[in-house]
Formats: C-alpha cells, sequence, structure tokens
C-alpha cells in the first residue's frame, strides 16, 4: 500500500521528524502516519502549513512511501537516506541509534 | 600570519551577540522560518539533509594551530567528533544543534573565526592558491591583495545587492593553483617585458549550470591600478546584470551575452573615464595589510638536507611521500608538506578530531604555527625544514594520514552529495570511495601519473568536476542515481571545461568506466604525456570506443 507521510527538521536541532498519528513529531519513520487516501492528505496540508510557522519543526513536506509489513518504505533514495542517515557513516544518524528501519537506502 | 584588526573583531563580537538573539526569538516563536532563515544564512547555518550544517569562513585557507585545535574542539562538543573541508577551503559541521550554534560562534570568536558572509549575493571570501607566499614558483604572495579586495567589496555600497554570488580567486603563481579561471573575476600575477610584477584581469569564469572559462579582460595591469579597474568591471556588471532571472544574473552570462570584446571596450571605456585616485591611501593599506602575511623568521639553511636524503634513503614510504606530497618552497631547506585527506575508502575532506588535534600539534612543532586548507580538500604544512620531514612523516603515517597519493588518481574531490546535501541529485562520497578501492594500489596511481578525478552531487557542481580530467557529475534518473562522465577539463592556467563523453552509468557501473579510460589512456599515451596531454592530442574517440563499443 503506497501513501504519504509529513515530514519536517525540527527547529532546535534540526534532527529528521515524522508527523505520527497523534499529531507529534516523531524521531522514527516506523511511528509515521502513512496517509492513505486524499482526505488524510488533505489533512496533512492543512497541518503542513500550521506547522511551518510554528516554533517545533520547520521545512515540513510529504513524501511518498510504501507500508512493508511492519515498516514504511520511502519511494525515493533521498527519503531513506534522510530516514536512516548518511550511507557512507552507519555509524550516524537514526541507523546508529536503531531507530533508521530495516530497509537499505539503496531500495 | 593574518590576524583581524579591531574593527573586524567588533564586528564579529557584535553579530554573535545578535545571532543569540535571533536564536532565542526563532526558539520561542517570535520569529518565523521565513524571518530567520536569512539572519542564520547570513551566518553561516544551512539545514541539510539530517540536520543543520555551519559552515566556516577560513580565510585564505589560513589556520593557525590554536584555531585548528578550537575546529577540533568544536567538532568534539558540538558535533559528531569531525569536520568536512571542503573545496572552498573552509570547514563545514555536519550537525550542530540550532540551540548550540551561538556557543559556537562565540568559541570561533575567541579565535578570530566567524562563519559569517559564506552566502547570499555578495562577494564571497576571496580564495587563492593553498601554497601562498611559499611556493617556489611564486612571484608574490597574493594574499595582501586578497585581503585588500575583501575589504574593499565588503565595505563597498555597490556590492550589497550583487544579482548573484559573487566569487574571486587570485594567484601570485605563473601555476594557477586557485583556479582563477573559473571564477567571476580571476587575477593572476605575471611580469611584464620590463620584468615588472602586474596583474591579468579575467572575469566571466564560473561553474555550476553554465559553466564558462573567464576571458582576459586585461592582461597586464600595474598594481596600483587593480582596485580602480576592478570597480570598472564591477560597474560595468551591475549596469547590465540579470536581477529578473537567477540562472542568468551572472557575469558570465553578461559577458557571453555581450561578446568579450565588447565587454572588454566597455570596461577600459569606464576605467578611462573614472580615472584611477586615491591610489596612495591603498598602497599605504597594502603595505599595512602585507605586514599580517609576513613570514616566519627563516632560519638560514643549506637547501640539501644530509638527513633528509639519508632517510629517504632507509625508507621506501617515505621517499614516495616525499617525491609525491612533497612540494618545493622558496626558502632553502624548507619543504611545503601536504596532508592528503583521501585515504582508501575515506570520505574526502573529512577530518576527525584527533586528526585535526594532530596537524595542529605538527604546525606547532614544525611550521611556524600554521596550516592551510587546500580546495582538493588536503591540507597543508606549509613552512617544514628538510631535516624534520622524516619526523612530521612518522607521526602522520602514525596516525594513517601518510597517504602519498597527493595529485594522484587516489587524490579524488568529492562533494557531500546525497549522503548530506539537501539540493543533491545522487551521492558523490560512495562514488569516490569504489574508486579509491579500485585503484587502491600506489604503484598503479604512480604509473597511471598526475590525474584528477572530481566528483559533484548536483549540477550546482561543489565537487568542481566540470574542471576535472575526469569529472563525474550524480543525476536523478527517474529516481535513481545515475552518472555523467567527462573528460578533459582543467582548473589551471590552462583552464577548460570538461567534455561529456556519452551516455551515464549507475553508480556500480562507474569504477568499471574509470578503468577503461585509465586502460585506454595507457595504450595510447605516448612517451611522458599525462592523462590530459593525451586526452588534447587525441580528443574523445578513443575514450568513448572504450566505454560504448558494443561488443
Ligand atoms: S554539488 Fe550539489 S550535492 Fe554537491 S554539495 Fe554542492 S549542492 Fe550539494
Amino acid at each position: 500500500m503506497t501513501g504519504k507521510i509529513l515530514t519536517a527538521n525540527r527547529v532546535d536541532d534540526g534532527l529528521v521528524v515524522f508527523l505520527n498519528g497523534r499529531g507529534e513529531w516523531a524521531e522514527a519513520l516506523s511511528e509515521a502516519w502513512l496517509g492513505e487516501h486524499d482526505s488524510t492528505i488533505a489533512e496533512f496540508e492543512d497541518i503542513a502549513s500550521a506547522a511551518g510557522a510554528g516554533t517545533e519543526v520547520t521545512d515540513v513536506y510529504l513524501f511518498d512511501a510504501e507500508r512493508d509489513g511492519d515498516e514504511f518504505v520511502p519511494a525515493h533514495i533521498r527519503e531513506r537516506i534522510r530516514a536512516l542517515g548518511p550511507t557512507v557513516r552507519m555509524d550516524l544518524g537514526k541507523q546508529a541509534e536503531g531507530i533508521g528501519g530495516a530497509f537499505n537506502a539503496l531500495g | 600570519m593574518y590576524r583581524y584588526d579591531e574593527f573586524d573583531h567588533r564586528f564579529v563580537r557584535e553579530r554573535t551577540t545578535q545571532f543569540r538573539d535571533q536564536v532565542t526569538r526563532r526558539l520561542s516563536g517570535e520569529l518565523t522560518e521565513d524571518e530567520f532563515k536569512p539572519l542564520r544564512l547570513m551566518n553561516g547555518v544551512y539545514l541539510q539533509l539530517h540536520a543543520y550544517m555551519l559552515r566556516v569562513a577560513v580565510p585564505y585557507g589560513t589556520l593557525s594551530a590554536p584555531q585548528m585545535r578550537q575546529l577540533a574542539m568544536i567538532a568534539e562538543r558540538y558535533d559528531r567528533g569531525y569536520g568536512h573541508f571542503t573545496t572552498r577551503q573552509n570547514i563545514q559541521y555536519n550537525w550542530p544543534a540550532l540551540k548550540d550554534l551561538p556557543d559556537v560562534l562565540d568559541h570561533l570568536a575567541e579565535v578570530e573565526m566567524h562563519a559569517i558572509q559564506t552566502s547570499g549575493n555578495c562577494i564571497r571570501n576571496v580564495t587563492t592558491d593553498q601554497w601562498a607566499g611559499v611556493a617556489a614558483d611564486e612571484i608574490a604572495d597574493p594574499r595582501p591583495i586578497c585581503e585588500l579586495l575583501r575589504q574593499w567589496s565588503s565595505l563597498h555600497p555597490e556590492f550589497s545587492f550583487l544579482p548573484r554570488k559573487f566569487k574571486i580567486a587570485v594567484t601570485g603563481a605563473p601555476q594557477d593553483r586557485a583556479a582563477v579561471a573559473v571564477h567571476d573575476i580571476g587575477l593572476h600575477m605575471h611580469r611584464n617585458a620590463d620584468g615588472e610584477a602586474g596583474w591579468e584581469v579575467l572575469a566571466g569564469g564560473g561553474q555550476g549550470r553554465t559553466p564558462m572559462i573567464a576571458v582576459t579582460v586585461r592582461d597586464w595591469l600595474p598594481e596600483r591600478e587593480l582596485l580602480p579597474y576592478l570597480e570598472a568591471v564591477m560597474r560595468v556588471y551591475n549596469l547590465h546584470g540579470r536581477r529578473d532571472n537567477k540562472y542568468k544574473a551572472r557575469i558570465k552570462i553578461l559577458i557571453h551575452e555581450l561578446g568579450a570584446e565588447e565587454f572588454r571596450r566597455q570596461v577600459e571605456e569606464e576605467f578611462a573615464r573614472a580615472g584611477t585616485p586615491e591610489v596612495e591611501v591603498e598602497q599605504r593599506e597594502l603595505a599595512r595589510i602585507a605586514a599580517y602575511f609576513a613570514p616566519p623568521a627563516y632560519e638560514d639553511l643549506q637547501d640539501v638536507s644530509t638527513e633528509f636524503e639519508l632517510a629517504k634513503n632507509g625508507n621506501r614510504d617515505f621517499a614516495n611521500w616525499a617525491k609525491i606530497n612533497v612540494a618545493e618552497h622558496k626558502a632553502p631547506g624548507y619543504a611545503i608538506v601536504n596532508i592528503s585527506l583521501k585515504p582508501v575508502d575515506g570520505i574526502p575532506g573529512d577530518a576527525t578530531t584527533e586528526e585535526m588535534n594532530l596537524v595542529a600539534d605538527l604546525s606547532e612543532r614544525y611550521s611556524a604555527n600554521e596550516i592551510r586548507i587546500t580546495h582538493r580538500q588536503n591540507l597543508v604544512l606549509p613552512y617544514v625544514r628538510k631535516r624534520d620531514l622524516f619526523a612530521v612523516w612518522s607521526a602522520l603515517n602514525d596516525a594513517g594520514l601518510a597517504i602519498a597519493n597527493l595529485g594522484h588518481l587516489g587524490d579524488i574531490i568529492a562533494c557531500p552529495g546525497m549522503d548530506y546535501c539537501a539540493l543533491a541529485t545522487a551521492r558523490s562520497i560512495p562514488i569516490a570511495q569504489d574508486i579509491s578501492r579500485k585503484f587502491a594500489d600506489l604503484k598503479r596511481q604512480y604509473d597511471v601519473g598526475p590525474l584528477t578525478i572530481n566528483i559533484s552531487g548536483c549540477i550546482n557542481a561543489c565537487g568542481h568536476h566540470h574542471v576535472a580530467h575526469i569529472g563525474i557529475l550524480g543525476v536523478d534518473k527517474k529516481g535513481k542515481e545515475f552518472y555523467q562522465i567527462t573528460l578533459g577539463g582543467a582548473s589551471d592556467e590552462n583552464a577548460s571545461i570538461g567534455k561529456i563523453l556519452g551516455p551515464g552509468f549507475s553508480g556500480e557501473e562507474v569504477p568499471d568506466a574509470i578503468e577503461k579510460i585509465i586502460e585506454t589512456y595507457i595504450a595510447i599515451r605516448g612517451e611522458s604525456e599525462t592523462f590530459l596531454q593525451t586526452y588534447r592530442r587525441v580528443g574523445a574517440d578513443p575514450f568513448k570506443e572504450a566505454l560504448y563499443a558494443t561488443a
């Protein structure tokens, strides 16, 4: 099942976050809320414009992802790298903290 | 060595205090991101793929040992234990938190450093030869002129609202190591027929989306006329500069559209009209600045060092490193040590806190406290006595930093690419790593000879791929990384833009493609002909055939 996920960078430390089902910004992609219907995506767009004007996150946008078992896999390599960390430094980023996801950046 | 004068110091402190206030107001919600973004960019803070990035200016690529130690400390305390030296001769931190950045800027100010003016439509830091002041072939140290230009441009109202960012490079040596022909303005020192040193003025070079080699506007100009002449160049540019289209407003586009002849004519006319006022003031200022860049007190040494010669005879690795990474110095008995930040499988330009501290220690002990950063993402110890070379090499070797590949195949430039950069269309670093593994054998690298491979992760060309002997540009092809190969670029005094060889390759295919290009060169090269010379003699066809001929 494909859908869209709302992502941003946190203002205070700049780290990548994803909107979860409780309307909070989570660090792990696995906690994200995958919007699969037009109505959810419309709601995402409202949340995005409100959040973009706030103090918690910045650079809010949607990306395409797919559900794969328990996790979500972004469609594009750029978003996979954002969700994991640099492919050349496996010791850094979310992948190093165990919140990256089991998928591979290269797809 | 270069120090701020009082004015700069106060200015930097004020800006840091302002930025602290701006960050507080951003975090409290008083400032929106739209309001805050231009302010953070002015202070060198970018938002990248994973986090904020701080770009710290290193004027003329020149650092003191205490400054390098402070950079190392910041990497340790506020980042993840490393920094990235870039092709703009500065350092970037990849993971700082916004809330810490005012403290980081304070720590930088403690050692007279800052992150100001590394972005926006203004004149960027002026760049120069990494061997300025020490290269054996140099006519004069270009840094005083760089500094004069920096002051001139930062105080000049006409430059505050340039149509686009503006880059200047200066070299004081016949061999151009500052890539002056691919900058908006390039200055290249020459002697005229009477032996007097003066400046060739180039304009309209650039990389990015529309790469161009600069045209020579004036082939020789006495130094006292330089600023008035550049004023004339800027006025002609500002008069025509197209601010309506951000891809068209660069000076290179203007010169292209007007034609080099007409541009020259207008500049000369403007120069003649305005005359050359205030010359004495500048000469006094130049003399004052030059004192900042005065070389250390050289010891009176024999040029040949017996210790050095003996050490080379006793250790082949040291001898190779000395041949490849050590350059001729202008002072007898001294040498320029180049520290390659390009180990096999490494990340070009990255240095850890420990590595930065080691280089700081070595500079303190052996190089008059001074370090340089090169646009090829390497470091330099500019004042090493030949008799100390073995000791320096041994310390570097113990730390894995005596990599004897300078100017050779392993000395690859790579921009951060999609592993870090928000603008990237593909990754750069893994391609550099794959190539470095494939050609890890130094003997093979020496057999191939001087060769530059530069990789950019998007058309912005921070990895200088257009001016590499072999350039690699990462593009996005239907959501997949793809790489275009160009051949024949150069950034030296015979600069040229590389030409695309043909259809691109997937990342996995790139190392084999490079291998075929190298094999082709080796098969057809003339006696002691470099890769670039061979390419310029035979053109692209043999390489195309090797890469694309159907079996
Ligand atoms: S060339 Fe592109 S990908 Fe590489 S650092 Fe510059 S903007 Fe980023």
